[in-house]
């Protein structure tokens, strides 16, 4: 990672099991757009300019279910406030780039783009190309996600079985790779332990509610397993 | 409905939630407590998008049983991972693993 170019080079290439793991749910999108009511071009524009997978294919619900402007922007806001939470996490490796590349990088967050920064900075904390390899691993998600939806939109009716390759499971081994050596750690164990059973409980619920709650008792667990840990050493100290 | 409008409007308020805080820059200091909450997230949201989909595959059920290709392959990549400590031979011997397995129960 010498140069700009290498750094771009290797976001991509750590992005691949991502991208892989997106192809699916992007045809299925794309496919879906095109049953709705929207004409077929809104599909790919949604894409382009939202980019947001959960928001996108919510929404082709919500149109179908005739819901209100009003209802479909606040469940977007709702779904993707965990980009928020992103973005602040992230935010101490990129507060010194310049306004442009901020907000470029910003724009194009993903959950999957995320994943790799946050196994980037773990292993480089300091490096001076960092957001070169963050442009490679979001540049290439955005590529990756026009190209499957345009390819959804225009030959989704022949692909109806696409959800049983199982090629999404790429992007569980992924993130399985990156959290597991973090869980040495017993507050981290615990955070991810109440997590994943919050979202396991709550994963029917609307708007990615259980996601959210999941994100927010296991930051919890988290912090109170921290705390105790703290008071522990210093009583023993 | 304007479906134009509709559109624009999400792409609006989406990319104003992904690039807020990076908009706002070195601006805004987290304070300590923050932070260290803050460290918490990756490993708790890359926790919950994975949890359901390796424990109920079909989003309905739990599927706690050796018929699981995901559970399956989770195993082998959580003892792999554990095991070397590396990223790119997790991926491909869980993908290996769940793929095989999937084979195996046709």
């Amino acid at each position: 990672m010498h140069t700009p170019r290498s750094a771009l080079l290797e976001g991509v290439r750590d992005t691949l099991p991502m991208l892989v793991g997106a192809a699916p749910f992007g045809m299925i999108f794309g496919t879906l757009a095109v049953g709705s009511a929207m004409q077929i071009w809104h599909g790919s524009l949604m894409s382009a300019t939202v980019y947001a997978g959960s928001s996108q294919l919510i929404a082709v619900g919500l149109v179908a279910g005739h819901a209100s402007l009003l209802l479909i922007w606040l469940t977007t806001f709702v779904v993707n406030l965990r980009h928020a939470l992103y973005s602040a996490t992230l935010l101490p490796h990129v507060a010194h780039l310049p306004l442009r590349w901020r907000a470029g990088l910003g724009a194009l967050l993903t959950d999957e783009t995320f994943a790799v920064m946050v196994g980037h900075y773990r292993l480089h904390p300091q490096h001076s190309h960092s957001h070169w390899y963050f442009l490679g691993s979001a540049g290439s998600m955005y590529l990756n996600w026009q190209s499957w939806t345009l390819l959804g939109v225009l030959f989704g009716a022949a692909f109806p079985a696409l959800q049983q390759w199982g090629l999404d499971f790429a992007m569980v081994v992924t993130f399985i790779g990156i959290v597991v050596p973090q869980l040495k750690q017993r507050p981290q164990l615990l955070a991810a332990l109440t997590a994943g059973a919050v979202a396991l409980l709550g994963r029917h619920w609307p708007y990615k509610g259980g996601l959210m709650l999941a994100i927010l008792a296991g930051v919890a667990a988290g912090v109170w397993a921290h705390a105790r840990t703290s008071t522990v050493v210093q009583e023993a100290a | 409905m304007n479906y134009t409008v509709m559109i624009l409007g999400m792409a609006l308020i989406t990319v104003l939630t992904k690039a807020s805080f990076f908009l706002l820059g070195d601006r805004v200091t987290f304070p300590p407590a923050l932070q260290r909450a803050l460290a918490f997230v990756p490993v708790t949201v890359l926790t919950a998008l994975i949890v359901p989909m390796v424990l109920a595959p079909h989003e309905q059920g739990v599927e706690l049983h050796w018929r699981n290709p995901q559970l399956i392959g989770a195993l082998v990549a959580i003892a792999v991972c554990l095991r070397w400590r590396n990223q790119l031979l997790t991926i491909v011997l869980g993908l290996a693993a769940y793929f095989a397995w999937r084979a195996a129960l046709l």
